[in-house]
């Protein structure tokens, strides 16, 4: 196991209280394994990777759980140790590839201090060396765009460099934070295509950080679906996407609009707000907004259980005692979670009816008097 | 325009991406060359390079070859004390009968020299303070910025005076007054610059790749920085000459019989009715040097504000 995270806790004392941005969440990556954690704005999945490279900005820091990397425990690793990590054993690349690169350096300068960081090599060496990099990030001509300005280049361009840094000293392991957020989706497709295939080259583990199913669906081997701090589901992807256990997976998967779909329904929506981190309810993080809320729900956490080859932290698929239930039984709660989507939606469809009704009767009234 | 277009085929020959960028294509050779484009395009920073440029050469010149002055700028000739301008003393002569105009251009020597070293020695302090403040934070931030404050609040003439009185007349005393007076004024506009750097996501991704705390902030974060360093330097250089010069004027500079402007001005001032050419030339030329500094810091700045940089 590459990367082991076990019931890691990440804390940001604030001025009215603590806010626990991560709450016991653990997984594993393996070598050459793409793992998605996936989640909305605020779920904590962004935190849970800059704890893993030990970049949390003050005052946040890893209140509890373990962390090993490559048999190495990151909980207590001194900054130079960790210095000595980032970028040679772990890389990581961001959302914005816009403003990731230094504007004042050309590129070729900018991966060769990425190299000769960790390594002592020659300058001309380390150049070489970065044009071959761009060559495998598949930027053309690299010998010609090794002396361009980030200005210079598009941000499809400027993510394929982000890579190429990200790569220059063969990490084990590449935490991508939302890499495809900010480009198109033709460029998105492209730099998806190459992480893959850089995945197939160096057996380089990866570990994407995105909200986007779509994403997720194309290039992850596993999924772990992140709400309010917590792992809510875990399961491999083609599992997940075509068997959704958690109303919060099941909400967001039925969100995504699809062409099959009945033009006569409303696109399902999850409703309410996430809720405020100070102020979370007090059983399950997601009671307010589950359609299919029950009164244990309100009252206790449930607990992240082994439901066949899922993963999930639902009173739907658990037992009071904190097992999980029979086949027979989870079988029916998932029917049961299906329906209350449905049942939900169509709620709302009529009730967008009776206000497009109750419009445009205002409408005709107006037109009447007049 | 052609050289521009040349580069544009050249892009296009070599990938397909600039179309895409949907930026003019311009090669940005280095913020040296902003700043010359800067001093180029507008005429009064032009004229003002060369007038310092000119000074320059006028101290170096009289440094190693004093002979080329027409009169030995230290020499006494009472005889010939107190004469207005002519032919033979185009700036006249003071009351020991010294010729001012050798006297002028000597004085070149100490203001540029102390107006560099004293901004060296502001921009050191200050930048290495402005940046811990800056890129730390905290503890480390509130420290020195309420020192800074603190020098900030007393008059800095006042505060230079207070130095040279601990420290003793000089001209690197001076020096050192001087510089310690304007570290304030770096620190703040580093510390400000380095505030909103280091947010960026590069500084963040060479964190990532490793990079200690020392080399983010001397390679990604303080070149960052370098625009608005170098316009408030080559103002603070006018500001430093001014110094040193009401220092001289107070009679806190230089030890007689050493040329330097300020202290020419205050000696002369009794003699202001009778003699007004004791002080209208060296204070002309503190005024056109100060002046060349400040129009030189313009024009600089016009080059690195991008918003000013023509397309």
């Amino acid at each position: 196991m590459l990367l082991e995270v076990k019931s890691l806790c990440t804390e940001f004392p604030v001025k009215r209280g603590v806010v626990r941005a991560v709450d016991d969440v653990s997984f594993e990556v393996s070598e050459g394994e793409i793992l998605a954690i996936v989640g909305e704005s605020g779920s904590g999945k962004s935190v849970t990777s800059l704890s893993i490279m030990g970049l949390l900005a003050e005052p946040g820091h890893v209140a509890g759980g373990e962390m090993t990397f490559d048999g190495k425990d990151l909980v207590h690793l001194s900054e130079k140790e960790y210095r000595e990590m980032r970028g040679n054993d772990m890389a990581m690349i961001f959302q914005e590839p816009m403003t990731s690169l230094n504007p004042v350096y050309r590129i070729g300068d900018q991966i060769v201090e990425a190299i000769r960081t960790h390594e002592k090599v020659s300058k001309k060496e380390a150049l070489t060396r970065a044009i071959d990099l761009l060559r495998k990030v598949g930027i053309p001509s690299p010998e010609a765009r090794v002396r361009d300005y980030p200005h210079q280049m598009s941000g499809g361009m400027r993510q394929r460099v982000m890579i190429a840094m990200a790569l220059a000293c063969n990490p084990k392991l590449l935490i991508a934070d939302e890499p495809t957020t900010a480009l198109d989706v033709t460029i998105q497709a492209q730099i998806l295509d190459l992480l893959r295939r850089l995945r197939e080259d160096t057996d380089m583990a990866v570990l994407l950080i995105t909200h986007d199913l779509g994403v997720v669906s194309e290039i992850a081997d596993r999924v772990v679906v992140m709400y309010c701090g917590q792992v809510v589901e875990e399961a491999e992807v083609r599992l997940l996407f075509d068997n959704p256990m958690h109303p919060y997976t099941l909400g967001l998967l039925k969100s995504i609009p699809r062409l099959e779909d009945d033009d006569s329904k409303r696109l399902y929506m999850i409703k309410g707000m996430v809720p405020n981190p100070l102020e979370m309810p007090p059983g399950c993080h997601f009671s307010d907004r589950c359609d299919s809320c029950m009164q244990v729900c309100r009252e206790r956490m449930p607990e992240l259980v082994q439901v066949g080859d899922h993963k999930v932290r639902c009173f739907l698929y658990e037992e009071q005692d904190g097992h999980a239930k029979d086949a027979a039984e989870v079988k029916a709660n998932e029917e049961k979670a299906r329906e209350a989507i449905e049942a939900a939606r169509e709620v709302s469809t009529a009730e967008a009816l009776i206000e497009g009704d109750v419009a445009r009767e205002a409408e005709e009234g107006g037109a009447d008097e007049r | 325009m052609s050289k521009k277009t040349v580069l544009a085929t050249q892009g296009a020959a070599g990938e397909v991406t600039n179309s895409q960028a949907q930026q003019p294509v311009e090669k940005r050779e280095s913020i040296w060359k902003d700043v010359l484009d800067g001093i180029v395009s507008n005429k009064a920073a032009l004229v003002s390079a060369i007038f310092i440029l000119l000074l320059a050469l006028i101290a170096i010149v009289t440094k190693l070859v004093p002979g080329i002055l027409p009169y030995d700028p230290y020499e006494q000739n009472l005889a010939e004390s107190v004469q207005g301008p002519s032919a033979a003393h185009w700036f006249g002569t003071d009351i020991q009968g010294r010729d001012i105009f050798s006297r002028v251009l000597v004085g070149t020597q100490i203001t540029l020299v102390v107006g560099l070293a004293a901004v060296a020695i502001s921009l050191t302090v200050g930048v290495l303070l402005g940046a811990i403040a800056g890129y730390k934070g905290g503890k480390w931030d509130t420290v020195i910025m309420r020192i800074m404050d603190m020098m900030l609040a007393i008059p800095s003439i006042l505060l230079a005076i207070a130095i040279m009185a601990a420290l003793g007349q000089g001209i690197e005393k001076a020096v050192v007054a001087i510089g310690l007076v304007a570290i304030p004024e770096y620190a703040r506009i580093v510390r400000s610059e380095i505030l909103a750097i280091k947010e960026n996501d590069y500084v963040a991704a060479a964190r990532v790749i490793g990079d200690s705390n020392f080399a983010i902030v001397f390679r990604h974060v303080l070149p960052n920085a370098l625009p608005s360093i170098i316009v408030r330097a080559t103002l603070g250089i006018s500001s430093a000459i001014l110094d040193c010069a009401a220092l001289g004027f107070l009679g806190l500079g230089v030890q007689p019989p050493d040329a330097e402007w300020g202290d020419m001005l205050g000696r002369g001032r009794n003699e202001l009715f009778r003699a007004p050419w004791l002080m209208i030339f060296p204070g002309l030329a503190i005024t056109l040097t100060v002046l060349a500094f400040n129009l030189l810091g313009d024009g600089i700045r016009d080059g690195l504000d991008p918003k000013s940089r023509k397309r």
